[in-house]
C-alpha cells in the first residue's frame, strides 16, 4: 500500500465515513498489498473485547492496528457519538497523543484523557475532541463494529493518524 | 480533497528546506519548511526521508511532531503542485521542536483551493451595485488613489483615517511596517490613524519606557535563571505557550538548578517559585500546580482592576523591611523618595481593596523580594501582559510595578527582567507620527469626522471598545458612499470618484478600503478591498519577546495577485506620484517618492537598513542605528535563531545581539537613571464603576489557546470552528444554575453599551458574579461591551466591564459537538 500516491487518494476521496457505518466485519482482512481501487488502507479487523465484559468508565487495554499501537476500550455507560454496542456507549482511541506522543492517561472523574507532557486534554465522550491544550488533531478513535451473535467488540480501523508513523500501518 | 487523515507524504532527501518564524504569537517558534513535487515522496527508512527518521517502525514519544495539519498541498503560479511539510525546529532556542497548537497547523492554513485559505482574498474586489466583484489592481488602485487625492486636496490629510497593523508576524513585519508608514506618516501626512487592537496611535507601554525601561529587556534564558516568576495578568501556557513550555516549566520543575548555581555562584538556588495575579484561576494557574506542586505557586486572585494597589502596598512593604536595594536606588535612579510617599499603601489596605488575605500579600513579598538565606536578593523576573496592557489605568499600573520592581533592583540582573509577555511579534519600523497628539479615531468616526478609512490588517468590527456603536455608525456611513456608488453606473473612474467624494462630503458617507488577507467583518461596511500576503508567500522579517529577529523564507506565491504590504502600499502611493505629476504638482509627486521598489527585500532596506544612517530622515525601529548591519543573507544565514536586537556587531559571518537589556545601568532616559513614577490608587474610572453597580457579572475576556485573534484563519479551520464556533462565556455553575443556564446555552450579554451572545461554559474554577468571554470572536462579539473609557494615553480598558445575562436557547449541534468539560489540567 505504501505505493498509492497522494493523488490517486485524493482524486478517489473520502470512502472512510461510509465503511464506519456499514458495519460489516468482514472487510478487508490482512495487510495485503495495495489493492486497486481502493482508498482506504487495508486495515486488519481485530477482536477486542466482549460489550457484556466491560465495566462502565472503565477502560481497557488493546492494540491496534499492530502490536506497538497502545490503545483503549471504554465503555461510557450512556451513549456517545461514535459509539458501538447494545447502548452505543462504547468507543476506544489509541493513547498516544497525537502532539508529541506521550501516553495519555484517563481520568476517569473527569471522563478526559490527559497527556503529562504539554497538558493537551481530550474527551473520549466528543469522538476525541481536544479540550485544551497543543495538539492539532483529535485522538485517534478506534473505528469499532459490535457483533451481537457473540457479543463481540472488534477494531476495524483508525480515524486520524496515531503519532509517530507515517501511515497507520507499518 | 482526501478525508483520509490515516497517513501523511515524506518529504524526500533534498526536498527544499526553508525557514519559517512562526507568524502568529509573540513567541515566534522557528520551524522548516520542505516543499517537494507532489508526484514524489520519500521513504520509510531514515536514509530515504528529509527528516532522516525511521518511519518503518512506531516513533517513540517526542520524536516528533508531526501531524496531518503539518502538511498540505499548494500550487504555485505557474500552475505545479508541491507538497509541503512545516515542523518545528528542533535547534531553535525559542521552541525547541515544539509546536504549539496554533503554529503546529502553520501548513494547512497555507493557501489551497479547498483547504483553510479558500475564503482568501485573491484580486481586489469593489462593492458594485448590491454585490462584491473582481477587479483589476489598475481600476482599484485609481479608485483608491482617487478619492485620496480628493480628499488631499481639498479637505486635507485629517480626513484620511488609517486602522493599521503595527507589529509583527502575519500582517506585519519590518517591511510592511515601514511601507505602510511610510504612505501614511511622510506621504500623505495623515495623524488620524489608529493601530490594529487599539482606537489611538499610541504605545501599549508609555510608562515603562518614560520611566527609561523598554518592555522587552530580558531574553527567555532569563526565566531559567530566575528564582521566582511573577506572572502578572498572563496566561502563558495559552497565549505564550512555548515560551512557558521550554523556559518557565524547567525551572518550576528544578531542572536548570545546576546551570544557575554555576551561573550565579554562593546564591542558594532551589526550583523556582511562581506567584501569579490574575482574578481568575487561569488553565496556566493549573498546570504550574501541577509541574512545580501547589506549594510552589501563589495566585494573587485579586479583585478586578486593583493591580495598582497591589504593587503599592508590595512597595510600601517591600521597603518597611528593609528589603529594597538602597545602593542601586541611590546610584541609577531618581525620585524614590517623592514615589514612595505618593503610592504608599498599608498592607491592610491593599489586603482590604485587592481582596487578597494579608498573609498571602506577605508571602508573595517574601518570595519575590525578600533576601535568600545566602543573603542575596532573589532574582524575580516580573512577566506581564493583557491584565496589565487592556487593565484599570494602562499608564498607573505600569508605573506602580515598574516602580516595585526598580526599588527591588529587578531589572539589568540575569534571572530578573520587567517585561511584557506580547500578543503578537513586534516589527516596528516607521516614520515619525505626524502629530502631537494623541487622537481618539473611534470617537472621531463616530462624530463623523474622517472621509475615508483603510483598515489594514484590522478588524475593529470584532475588537474595539464600545464597538456595537463603532460598528454601527460605520455601518451608517458606509451606506451613504454605497448609495452613492450605486448611482455612478458607467461612470468613468474620476465620475466615481467625485460620485463618492459628494457623499462624503456632503452626506456624512465614510469610504471605506479594507486591506487583508479574508474579507472578514468588514466586508459588511467596505467599498474596496485589496488582497495581502503573509509570512511564506513573502519575505518577512520580525522579532519576537525577546527582540529575537528572524527572517520567514518566502517558499510559495501569494494567492491570486495578492501582495505584501509594503508593496500594496508602494503600489498606491506611485498611483498618487503618478496623479499628482500628471497634473504638474511636482512639489507633491516628491511627498510620494521613493517607493520604486521591486520586492519586500527593497522596503527592508530601505527602512530599517536606513535608521540612523546619514542621509536617511528620521526613522522610530526596533532595529536601531544598528540595523544597517542586518541584511537578508546575513539574517538567512543565523537561520531560526535569528539575532537579538540591538544588533552590536557583525563578525565573523555572524550578527552578535544583545541578550539583556541594561545590565549597565544606563537606562533610556537623558540621564540614564531610571525615573520612579507617582502612581496613587485612583479607585475604578466611572463609566466601568456604573456598569459594576447596575450589572451582576464581570465580564473578564482574553484569548484562549486553540485561537488565534480574531479567526481569520480559523473560522475557515474545522479542527477549531468545530471547538469553539462562537465565544464561549466561562461562568460559575452555581450563577448558571440560579439563571437556568447549562453548558452550551446560548447566552446575551449586555450592559449600557451594547448586547452579544456568548456560548456558555461552567466552570467551576470561575468565581461567583465574574465571567470569562472569549475575545475577538466573529460570532458574538465581546467588545460590544467594553466602555468607552480609556487611559490618558487613549489605551483602553477592555478588561474592565459589567454585564447581565440572559439564557437565549440552546443550538443543536453546539451542544452536540463540543466537548465542555473543564479546560483546567488536573493530574
Amino acid at each position: 500500500m505504501a505505493t498509492i500516491s497522494r493523488r490517486t487518494f485524493l482524486k478517489a476521496g473520502g470512502g472512510v465515513a461510509a465503511s464506519v457505518v456499514i458495519g460489516v466485519p468482514a472487510l478487508t482482512q490482512a495487510a495485503t498489498s495495495s489493492a486497486e481501487g481502493r482508498v482506504n488502507l487495508p486495515y486488519p479487523t481485530r477482536a477486542i473485547g466482549k460489550a457484556q465484559q466491560l465495566q462502565a468508565n472503565t477502560p481497557v487495554a488493546f492494540a491496534y492496528p499492530d502490536d506497538t499501537s497502545p490503545c483503549v476500550l471504554i465503555k461510557m455507560g450512556a451513549p456517545v457519538p461514535g459509539g458501538v454496542g447494545p447502548q452505543r456507549d462504547i468507543v476506544a482511541y489509541s493513547t498516544l497523543c497525537t502532539h508529541m506522543g506521550c501516553p495519555v492517561t484517563y481520568d476517569a472523574e473527569q471522563r478526559l484523557f490527559k497527556c503529562p507532557c504539554h497538558f493537551s486534554i481530550f474527551d473520549p465522550e466528543h469522538v476525541g475532541q481536544m479540550v485544551s491544550g497543543q495538539a492539532t488533531e483529535n485522538l485517534p478513535s478506534i473505528v469499532l463494529v459490535y457483533n451481537p451473535d457473540d457479543d463481540s467488540v472488534n477494531a476495524i480501523a483508525v480515524n486520524g493518524l496515531i503519532y509517530g508513523r507515517q501511515s497507520n500501518l507499518l | 480533497m482526501a478525508t483520509n487523515k490515516d497517513r501523511v507524504a515524506l518529504p524526500p532527501p533534498g526536498a527544499q528546506k526553508t525557514n519559517l518564524v512562526c507568524h502568529f504569537c509573540i513567541v515566534g517558534c522557528g520551524y522548516h519548511v520542505y516543499k517537494w513535487p507532489e508526484s514524489q515522496e520519500g521513504g520509510r527508512a531514515p536514509e530515504d526521508n528529509a527528516l532522516g527518521l525511521d518511519f518503518r517502525q512506531q516513533l517513540p514519544p517526542l520524536a516528533v511532531t508531526l501531524t496531518p495539519a503539518m502538511q498540505n498541498t499548494i500550487t504555485d503560479q505557474d500552475g505545479k503542485r508541491y507538497n509541503i511539510m512545516i515542523v518545528p525546529d528542533k535547534q531553535c532556542q525559542v521552541n525547541q521542536g515544539l509546536s504549539s497548537t496554533r503554529g503546529g497547523q502553520l501548513a494547512r492554513v497555507m493557501y489551497s483551493p479547498e483547504g483553510v485559505g479558500r475564503e482568501r482574498l485573491r484580486s481586489p474586489r469593489v462593492y458594485v451595485g448590491d454585490q462584491w466583484v473582481d477587479t483589476s489592481w489598475e481600476d482599484a488602485l485609481a479608485l483608491y488613489a482617487g478619492v485620496t487625492k480628493k480628499i488631499l486636496d481639498n479637505d486635507g490629510p485629517g480626513a484620511l483615517a488609517f486602522d493599521c497593523f503595527d507589529h509583527g508576524g502575519a500582517g506585519g513585519g519590518f517591511e510592511n511596517t515601514w511601507g505602510t508608514g511610510k504612505l501614511m506618516f511622510s506621504a500623505l501626512k495623515t495623524p488620524l490613524v489608529r493601530i490594529h487592537n487599539r482606537p489611538a496611535y499610541n504605545s501599549e507601554c508609555h510608562a515603562t519606557r518614560e520611566m527609561g525601561i523598554g518592555e522587552l529587556n530580558n531574553s527567555y534564558a532569563d526565566a531559567e535563571l530566575a528564582d521566582v516568576i511573577l506572572a502578572i495578568g498572563c496566561n502563558s501556557y495559552e497565549t505564550q505557550t512555548n515560551y512557558f513550555l521550554a523556559h518557565w516549566l524547567p525551572n518550576l520543575q528544578g531542572q536548570t538548578v545546576a546551570q544557575r548555581k554555576q551561573r550565579f555562584p554562593g546564591e542558594s538556588v532551589a526550583p523556582a517559585k511562581i506567584i501569579f495575579v490574575d482574578p481568575r484561576r487561569t488553565p496556566t494557574i493549573a498546570i504550574a500546580e501541577q509541574a512545580a506542586g501547589k506549594d510552589n505557586v501563589l495566585h494573587l486572585d485579586i479583585e478586578p482592576g486593583t493591580d495598582i494597589a497591589l504593587f503599592n502596598g508590595l512597595l510600601s512593604y517591600v521597603v518597611d523591611q528593609g528589603w529594597h536595594d538602597e545602593a542601586f536606588i541611590a546610584a541609577h535612579t531618581r525620585d524614590f523618595e517623592q514615589v514612595l510617599q505618593a503610592n504608599r499603601m498599608t498592607l491592610e489596605d491593599t489586603s482590604r481593596i485587592t481582596g487578597v488575605p494579608l498573609d498571602k500579600l506577605q508571602r508573595a513579598a517574601e518570595w519575590a523580594y525578600k533576601p535568600k538565606a545566602s543573603g542575596h536578593r532573589p532574582r524575580a523576573m516580573h512577566a506581564y501582559e493583557k491584565g496589565i496592557i487592556w487593565g484599570n489605568d494602562n499608564y498607573l499600573i505600569q508605573s506602580a510595578l515598574v516602580d516595585l520592581v526598580l526599588a527591588s533592583h529587578n531589572v539589568g540582573r540575569r534571572g530578573t527582567g520587567v517585561v511584557r509577555m506580547g500578543g503578537h511579534q513586534e516589527g516596528y519600523t516607521r516614520p515619525p507620527y505626524p502629530g502631537d497628539s494623541k487622537i481618539y479615531v473611534d470617537q472621531e468616526i463616530i462624530q463623523g469626522k474622517g472621509m475615508m478609512y483603510t483598515a489594514w490588517g484590522a478588524n475593529p468590527f470584532q475588537t474595539t471598545l464600545n464597538a456595537e456603536q463603532h460598528r454601527t455608525v460605520i455601518l451608517r456611513r458606509a451606506n451613504i458612499v454605497r448609495e452613492a456608488m450605486a448611482s455612478a453606473r458607467g461612470g468613468s473612474t474620476a465620475q466615481r470618484v467625485e460620485a463618492i467624494y459628494d457623499a462624503l462630503k456632503h452626506k456624512g458617507g465614510l469610504f471605506l478600503v479594507n486591506i487583508n488577507l479574508y474579507p472578514t467583518k468588514l466586508a459588511e461596511a467596505a467599498h474596496l478591498m485589496l488582497p495581502a500576503a503573509h509570512p511564506g508567500e513573502m519575505n518577512l522579517t520580525s522579532m519576537n519577546g525577546e527582540r529575537r529577529l528572524r527572517l520567514s523564507e518566502r517558499f510559495t506565491d501569494p494567492p491570486g495577485s495578492a501582495k505584501p504590504d509594503c508593496l500594496i502600499a508602494a503600489a498606491i502611493a506611485n498611483s498618487l506620484r503618478q496623479l499628482y505629476a500628471a497634473e504638474g504638482k511636482q512639489d507633491m509627486a516628491a511627498r510620494f517618492a521613493g517607493f520604486d521598489w521591486k520586492s519586500e527585500e527593497d522596503a527592508f532596506n530601505d527602512g530599517f537598513r536606513m535608521a540612523g544612517q546619514a542621509g536617511a530622515g528620521p526613522i522610530d525601529s526596533q532595529g536601531g542605528a544598528t540595523g544597517n548591519l542586518v541584511t537578508y543573507q546575513r539574517l538567512r544565514a543565523m537561520g531560526n535563531n535569528g539575532v537579538q536586537l540591538p544588533v552590536k556587531e557583525y563578525r565573523d559571518g555572524k550578527l552578535i545581539g544583545s541578550e539583556m537589556l541594561y545590565s549597565d545601568y544606563q537606562f533610556d532616559t537623558a540621564d540614564g537613571k531610571a525615573q520612579f513614577k507617582p502612581a496613587p490608587w485612583p479607585g475604578l474610572p466611572k463609566p466601568v464603576a456604573e456598569q459594576k453597580q447596575k450589572y451582576r457579572f464581570w465580564i473578564n475576556n482574553g484569548r484562549i489557546n486553540e485561537v488565534w485573534q480574531t479567526l481569520y484563519h480559523d473560522q475557515y479551520n474545522e479542527f477549531v470552528r468545530r471547538r469553539v464556533p462562537m465565544a464561549y462565556l466561562e461562568i460559575n455553575p452555581e450563577d448558571a444554575h440560579a439563571l437556568a443556564i447549562a453548558s452550551g446555552d446560548v447566552v446575551e450579554v449586555y450592559n449600557d453599551y451594547g448586547s452579544s451572545f456568548a456560548l456558555a461554559y461552567l466552570e467551576p474554577d470561575i468565581k461567583r458574579n465574574q465571567t470569562f468571554m472569549q475575545f475577538g470572536h466573529f460570532n458574538g462579539v465581546m467588545g460590544d461591551l467594553t466602555t468607552p473609557w480609556t487611559d490618558r494615553n487613549v489605551v483602553p480598558y477592555y478588561k474592565g466591564t459589567w454585564a447581565d445575562l440572559r439564557r437565549i436557547g440552546t443550538v443543536e449541534e453546539f451542544k452536540r459537538n463540543i466537548s465542555f468539560k473543564t479546560r483546567r489540567f488536573k493530574a
